[in-house]
């Protein structure tokens, strides 16, 4: 039990890192912060976790806090310190986190950081110091002021029609499901203070057991700022705002749930390859490939309604082309166009070096709609090559100085009795017809784009399809 | 090695993983969700933690604290949400912790669209956020950098204790290609400043106030010493076809990838033109751009911008020889023969 008279082992000795006088706070006479500050140092001696808790102060006026405490220190932005310590408490679950906030800095700036820290329940401690106003700035009105108080910005006194009322944090946060412990207590006489010494206790206690978020708003008094002596300014808080910020506890689930252990994270890269799924080195295999003199390189488009199987016909050409040894670049139109209507890629596929990405001159266009059809039919190069589905598209291409390969793939995929497989029959014919690639090197790649594998052989038949459907025309 | 054909912003999110990151606080955005979405997919899968915050100031934050226990950590997001992190940006420059932050560039200004753009150059390569500080900013052109340069920023940023930025855009973004994955770090640097959980140094602190302003500028001067260092060691850029070019197109990002193109197909019709590539933004390339100059005619600068680095490049040339901009904003993608038009026009001039 730590002595009254003698310093926390927890605070510094000498506040080195303060200019000045080191052997004195930069608090104000009667300020609560010095208070606070002594209840939460002497209970992290007490509970013998002073070498693993780590403090983060706020903007405010215990932005310096970290003066004090000989603790690890992390200082955060105006109303950031729910995040800041989101973030290393993940890292060291093992570690005791503090977030020490005053009300503009929580209840303002980060009003947002502590609703959302409480409601994913995060195992640390928040001290919340409510004085009704801005101290550090020089007495500004903050959430909490009170209804027709005076501050420098609310000079005629908080109005509630254009202002609004003071924030109850502890009531709003009691509307979550997640935090174990939420308690109002007030440092105003040593009865209070004993409550107030009781509930930092509590709340540290919970985050050692690994419970969860527990919140100590304390009411807390700013001579300074409210122009006050410490001892009027206390009478003024008994008066004014505890009337206003009922004390109290308004959760405790701290009985019923139970104690857990800690686990630490360790880091670990064994076999960090195979959880990536990255594929394993395997031996290059060779096919021959003799693509037909116009489609040496191929810039493909490919283009239709979503929901065709557009992007995923181009990822198959591209995923083959690559086991093939070719390089190549698949480029989808992305974002509202995805969520239907149209869809379309850009697949690169070359012996040399891929640049633009983006094919702005298709050597080959595939159309499974008339839209895309009449949208890229003028793009494509001369001695080009235009797929189109007969079956949808009732229209011939008007180029005549391109290869035009009309194939009715969505009714022979009806036939092999699923629609959806008309771009694999397009693959097949895209093989057939160029060379580029084959059926063996599409075979090995299918496994690699088409997810179910219980899909397989119909995909491999359609393949088929789509080229005897080419070969039988070219025989013709 | 084998390859995997991989959409860039999952291969960052490998990338990182390989290189020893655990920790990942985002927030969606596209073009850059899938950064978040591989992030949640796979982080679990090795021991790592992935949190949507609540908006991308609380993920930035959250990556404060993360880096300051010492851990590899990121955040990814596209444009309007790097406005966002600004402050945190600043904060964590000013602490002086390392992280990976990466920007996939969408059409501005305001919620402008998610195309591709290259209009947060400023943005990020200048410093966003408030006070003065510097980062390094890299910025990818194929699925396989987006892996390599992630990697190669936590390297950077854990040795200057620094932030470190991947600058890409919308189509590097959402691009698939080949990627092959280098091996995995096994062991990370020891970080002898960071808070820890145990055995806490009594003097550890993650801070950038100092309210003495001798003291402030000492740290500041401390800054500068380490962007001198930065600016020395890790400039980087590509040059294709530059050795007899008597015109150099400049561009970075997937605008490189098209000048790649237009550089093929006017080197075809017996133009002596050549392409850098700045592959760090910052540091800037600028002394291979004033070599270059010395030996040119002219240079030609195309981004999917108003023109933000090309005031870099005309730094750097100093008015020896004539800069040209051709731009294209919104999230428009000239096509090479746009550009080739703009560059022959501009010859006429």
């Amino acid at each position: 039990m730590a002595n009254a008279l003698i310093k926390a082992d927890s605070f510094y000795e000498l506040y080195e890192r303060k200019s000045g006088i080191q052997d004195v706070t930069h608090y104000c006479p009667g300020c609560g912060h010095g208070v606070l500050h002594k209840l939460i140092a002497e209970a992290i001696d007490d509970f013998g976790i002073r070498e693993r808790t780590i403090l983060i102060s706020p903007v405010g006026c215990s932005v310096f806090a970290y003066y004090y405490f000989r603790v690890g220190n992390i200082q955060a932005a105006h109303g950031r310190a729910p995040a800041v310590s989101t973030g290393i408490k993940r890292v060291h679950p093992e570690s005791i986190v503090i977030s020490y906030q005053g009300d503009g800095d929580l209840a303002a700036i980060g009003g947002n950081h502590i609703i959302q820290a409480a409601n994913r329940g995060e195992n640390i401690t928040v001290f919340f110091v409510n004085n009704a106003i801005y101290g550090m700035t020089g007495g500004q009105m903050a959430p909490t002021t009170l209804a027709g108080q005076k501050t420098t910005t609310s000079p005629y006194g908080r109005n509630v029609n254009s202002e609004g009322y003071p924030l109850k944090v502890c009531e709003l946060l009691s509307s979550l499901e997640a935090p174990v412990y939420i308690e109002r207590v007030a440092l105003t006489d040593p009865k209070n203070t004993t409550k107030v010494r009781r509930a930092v206790r509590k709340a540290l206690q919970n985050q050692i057991d690994n419970k969860g978020f527990s919140l100590v708003e304390v009411l807390s008094v700013c001579p300074s700022n409210w122009k006050m002596t410490p001892v009027q300014s206390k009478q003024w808080l008994v008066d004014n705002m505890i009337p206003q910020f009922p004390l109290g506890v308004f959760r405790d689930k701290t009985a019923e749930i139970p104690n857990r252990e800690t686990i630490r994270n360790t880091f670990d890269q064994s076999g960090v390859r195979e959880k990536l799924e990255i594929p394993a080195n395997e031996k290059q295999v060779q096919y021959s490939l003799q693509p037909k003199m116009d489609f040496a390189n191929p810039k493909l488009v490919i283009a239709g309604f979503g929901g065709q199987g557009v992007l995923i016909l181009g990822l198959g050409i591209a995923q083959a082309a690559m086991q093939a040894g070719y390089n190549v670049s698949w480029l989808p139109s992305y974002g509202p166009e995805m969520r239907g209507g149209t869809a379309n890629c850009n697949v690169n596929i070359s012996r040399e070096r891929v640049g633009s990405p983006l094919v702005t001159k298709p050597t080959v266009l595939i159309a499974m709609n008339l839209p895309s059809l009449e949208k890229f039919d003028s793009k494509v190069e001369a001695n080009g090559l235009i797929i189109y589905d007969t079956s949808l598209i009732n229209k011939q291409p008007t180029r005549q100085d391109v290869h035009v390969l009309g194939i009715p793939a969505t009714q022979m995929a009806d036939e092999l009795g699923n629609t959806r497989i008309a771009n694999m029959v397009i693959l097949g014919a895209f093989i057939a017809y160029t060379a580029v690639l084959n059926k063996e090197v599409v075979f090995d790649a299918l496994p690699n784009f088409i997810k179910r594998k219980n899909l397989l052989p119909l995909n491999e038949s359609a393949i088929i399809r789509g080229m005897e459907y080419v070969l039988n025309k070219v025989t013709n | 090695m084998a390859k995997q054909l991989i959409k860039g912003n999952e291969a960052i999110v490998k990338g990182a993983i390989l290189a020893g990151c655990r920790f990942y606080f985002g927030y969606p955005i596209t073009p850059a969700s899938e950064i978040a979405e591989a992030a949640a997919f796979y982080l679990p899968v090795v021991g790592g933690t992935f949190i949507q915050a609540e908006s991308e100031s609380a993920a930035i934050n959250m990556l404060y604290g993360a880096a300051s226990g010492g851990v590899r950590a990121m955040t990814a997001s596209s444009s309007p949400g790097m406005s966002l992190k600004q402050e945190g940006i600043s904060y964590a420059a000013g602490s002086e912790l390392p992280m990976v932050i990466v920007d996939v560039m969408r059409g501005g200004p305001g919620l402008g669209n998610i195309a591709p753009a290259q209009a947060d150059y400023n943005q990020m390569v200048k410093g966003g956020g408030h006070g003065g500080y510097k980062m390094v900013v890299l910025a990818p052109n194929s699925a396989q950098e987006m892996c390599d340069l992630t990697m190669l920023a936590f390297d950077v940023a854990d040795k200057y204790r620094n932030p470190a930025v991947i600058l890409a855009d919308g189509f590097v973004g959402q691009m698939m290609e080949p990627v092959e994955f280098p091996e995995p770090v096994m062991e990370l640097p020891k970080k002898e400043w960071a808070i820890q959980a145990d055995a806490q140094d009594e003097f550890r602190l993650v801070s950038s106030i100092d309210l003495e302003p001798e003291e402030l500028e000492k740290h500041n001067v401390h800054l500068q010493q380490k962007y001198a260092a930065m600016e020395a060691n890790h400039v980087m850029f590509e040059d294709y076809q530059t050795e007899d070019a008597e015109l150099v197109v400049i561009g970075y990002g997937v605008v490189s990838r098209i000048l790649h193109s237009v550089v093929d197909e006017l080197r075809g019709k017996g133009v002596k033109i050549g392409l850098m590539r700045p592959i760090s933004l910052w540091p800037f390339p600028k002394n291979h751009i004033i070599e270059l100059a010395a030996r040119i005619k002219r240079f030609f600068v195309v981004e999917l911008s108003d023109g933000q680095m090309v005031d870099d490049v005309r730094l750097a040339v100093n008015g020896k020889i004539p800069v040209q901009f051709y731009g294209r904003y919104g999230g428009v993608v000239p096509s090479p023969d746009e550009i080739i038009a703009q560059i022959m026009k501009k010859n006429e001039a």
